[in-house]
């Protein structure tokens, strides 16, 4: 899918805002994924054109970061950490109720175009696990009820998507 | 005259109903007509207490906690007349025992104040140690860490002196050196570095600062993970202050030297914790493992001489700087000096951040501090030092918090994160998901750990369906002592240690 005007202006203002940084790539797909949503695969030769690199090798950088998406997510990305700390505290059986009730697998997005759910490894709340992150915001001792009410409010429904 | 409140910003407190604590007071306050003046702080780091709301009375901290919005009410009430008659309180904060029983250097700050304001800093021994290294030359800081035996506080725990002495005696080709803070803090059961950024990020500052006049470096990078959102804000403006207030830039509180300070953004690879595949990434590359030599304090950031250090390291300088190398040496035992930050995480009732000096046994923290498992089941595995680090059973549970002591039983202490099991745990699981972890993060550099860790999952597997059971025993031991073997850094080296412990101390959980 080809860029849009704006995404074409909007990814070339965001090269020229963090360019001037020493390291400026990873700066640069940040912002791009956070104006966007994702990085799309058009940006990579404009992006590799300012940095004067490869398109490989700009290809390589977002490949090997999970959190770098090429793809749009969901309006709203849920995150259940998968980490020792949260075991111990149930996480097992939170990970299979948020994929139940969703009907998504990590990585996947709801059909709506809602939720995007996926694994995490910490988010430095192992004192109070199971923990969740949705959006910027952590919550602590998540069991599946908890986990349902969370959701039905970014999903403003009652019951799961 | 306003009534001052205190209830942390922290993300382990807004996780459990801090913000929502915060508005139902500022409006049951305000429907009252009571004028009060609510500090949002940093944590206290007693995790289980949260949300816990502070009360300035007489120039004494009273504590409530943990407290829902239902509890307000009763307590804006008690707040005109007797604090000690609501349910949630707790006493004077400092005679709490869990924090009157620590030894709080680096985190004596934490959870005083609101973490952005630098007179509350400089009022409670902030920049001393700043103003001390101002007065030195580099030679002399580097003397002082090396004296106070201060290791580093990622994992390696690598004398910080040494490290700093090398970058300091190095030339740099392009006249830069550079400080890069890790605070990448990946390991599950660890959030002291998230929750001193949170609490106290001045004294990061101000380690990284200290750092940099010691060894010549003018510029320094926050390499932080994006999991952290709230760390990062907090890191942005503090740095945005301490320029305006004349500590960072061209010209550090008028002493003519210069250090720059910028915060960056990991996006998710835990392998980046690693000090030389962090360069890579803050370079703008794939966070791939370097070989060493040459080390990062020899050809680094950019090539240049670089010293990485982890983000509880940088802080305990301020100590050794304010307070000098012969204080903080005092605390202690054997070749751990100081005091080493705990983690209690998992299954435990009282979870939080415990400061003490080197020396306390696994068995006191985890039941005198934590009071046990939050199931009240019995303990059965204690993991500690991370994902790469062993499970422990009850065997080895009276093992000092020692650098030392731990390896001894192949072990290690790493960041200090403790993270406990109780009775359900089944060992088997946690050694598949060490593997699985390593498969999921390995950044493919070496064989080993990028093909190791898919074939453990593999054998595990097996293992557990009794497919020639005894025969992949054998092969998984086998593969264990190749990842070690063979592996170019901790992550595929370390991936065995979780994997052997179960294996060595819970073998029935593989017999299945």
């Amino acid at each position: 899918m080809a860029l849009s005007a704006t995404q074409t202006a909007t990814i070339a203002s965001l090269i020229e805002a963090e360019a001037h940084r020493q390291g400026p790539l990873l700066p640069i797909l940040h912002a791009v994924q956070q104006a966007l949503g994702y990085i799309p695969a058009d940006a990579v030769p404009t992006i590799a054109k300012a940095l004067n690199l490869s398109r490989a090798e700009v290809h390589g950088v977002i490949s090997f970061y999970h959190e770098f998406r090429t793809e749009p997510g969901g309006q709203t990305t849920v995150q259940v950490c998968r980490a020792e700390a949260c075991q111990a505290r149930g996480s097992r059986a939170l990970e299979a109720h948020a994929k139940q009730a969703l009907g998504l697998e990590y990585g996947e997005t709801s059909a709506d175009g809602s939720v995007t759910l996926e694994a995490v490894y910490c988010l430095g709340n192992c004192a109070c696990g199971p923990s969740l992150r949705i959006a910027d915001e952590v919550y602590a001792r998540v069991d599946a009820g908890r986990f349902d009410q969370l959701l039905s409010r970014i999903t403003g429904r009652g019951d799961a998507v | 005259m306003s009534i001052r409140l205190f209830l942390p910003q922290d993300t382990t407190a807004c996780a459990l109903g801090a913000n929502e604590v915060a508005s139902a007071l500022l409006a049951a306050a305000a429907e009252r007509d009571m004028d009060i003046e609510l500090v949002r702080n940093g944590s206290r780091g007693m995790f289980w207490l949260e949300p816990m709301l502070e009360v300035e009375e007489d120039h004494q901290r009273h504590a409530f906690g943990p407290l829902t919005t239902d509890d307000v009410d009763l307590l804006l009430r008690c707040l005109l007349d007797d604090l000690s008659v609501h349910p949630r309180y707790l006493g004077p904060t400092e005679a709490i025992p869990y924090l009157q029983q620590q030894q709080r250097l680096t985190f004596a700050r934490a959870g005083i104040g609101d973490p952005l304001c630098l007179d509350t800093y400089t009022r409670l021994g902030g920049f001393k140690g700043l103003q001390r290294a101002l007065q030195m030359d580099g030679q002399q800081i580097v003397d002082e860490v090396k004296s106070s035996g201060l290791r580093g506080r990622g994992g390696a725990a690598f004398p910080a002196g040494i490290k700093w002495q090398t970058v300091l005696d190095a030339q740099s080709a392009k006249g830069q050196k550079y400080i890069v803070c890790n605070a990448d803090e990946g390991d599950s059961g660890t959030f002291a570095d998230r929750l001193l950024m949170e609490a106290d990020p001045y004294q990061l500052i101000e380690g990284m600062l200290i750092a940099g006049l010691a060894v010549g470096a003018t510029r320094g990078f926050i390499y932080l993970r994006s999991e952290y959102p709230r760390a990062f804000k907090i890191l942005q403006q503090a740095i945005e202050r301490a320029e305006q207030a004349g500590y960072l830039g061209a010209d550090i509180c008028g002493s003519g030297k210069t250090f720059e300070l910028e915060v960056r953004l990991g996006a998710g690879a835990y392998i980046c914790g690693e000090e030389t595949s962090l360069l890579d990434s803050l370079e703008g590359k794939r966070g791939m493992v370097r070989a060493k030599p040459p080390l990062p304090a020899i050809e680094g950031l950019f090539g240049q001489p670089t010293v990485v250090n982890n983000v509880l390291t940088l802080a305990a300088v301020t100590t050794v700087m304010a307070e000098g190398a012969d204080y903080y040496q005092n605390y202690g035992m054997g070749r751990s000096r100081g005091t080493l930050s705990v983690q209690l995480a998992g299954n435990i009732q009282r979870g939080g951040l415990i400061e003490l000096a080197f020396g306390a046994t696994l068995r006191q923290v985890v039941e005198e501090f934590g009071g046990g498992t939050f199931s009240g089941r019995p303990v059965r595995a204690i993991q500690v030092g991370g994902p790469l680090g062993a499970y422990l059973p009850q065997q080895h549970w009276d093992t000092p918090l020692d650098y030392e002591a731990f390896a001894a039983i192949k072990a290690m202490l790493g960041h200090g994160g403790i993270v406990v099991f109780d009775d359900t745990v089944d060992m088997a699981d946690q050694a598949r998901f060490a593997m699985e972890f390593c498969a999921v993060e390995s950044c493919g550099k070496c064989t080993p750990c990028r093909i190791g860790s898919v074939r453990g999952v593999e054998v595990i597997d097996k293992v557990r369906a009794n497919v020639e059971r005894d025969n992949n025993l054998i092969l998984l031991r086998d593969l264990c002592d190749t990842m070690e073997a063979g592996s170019l850094c901790a992550m595929g080296g370390m991936t065995p240690y979780p994997v052997r412990s179960a294996l060595d101390y819970f073998a029935d959980d593989f017999q299945r």
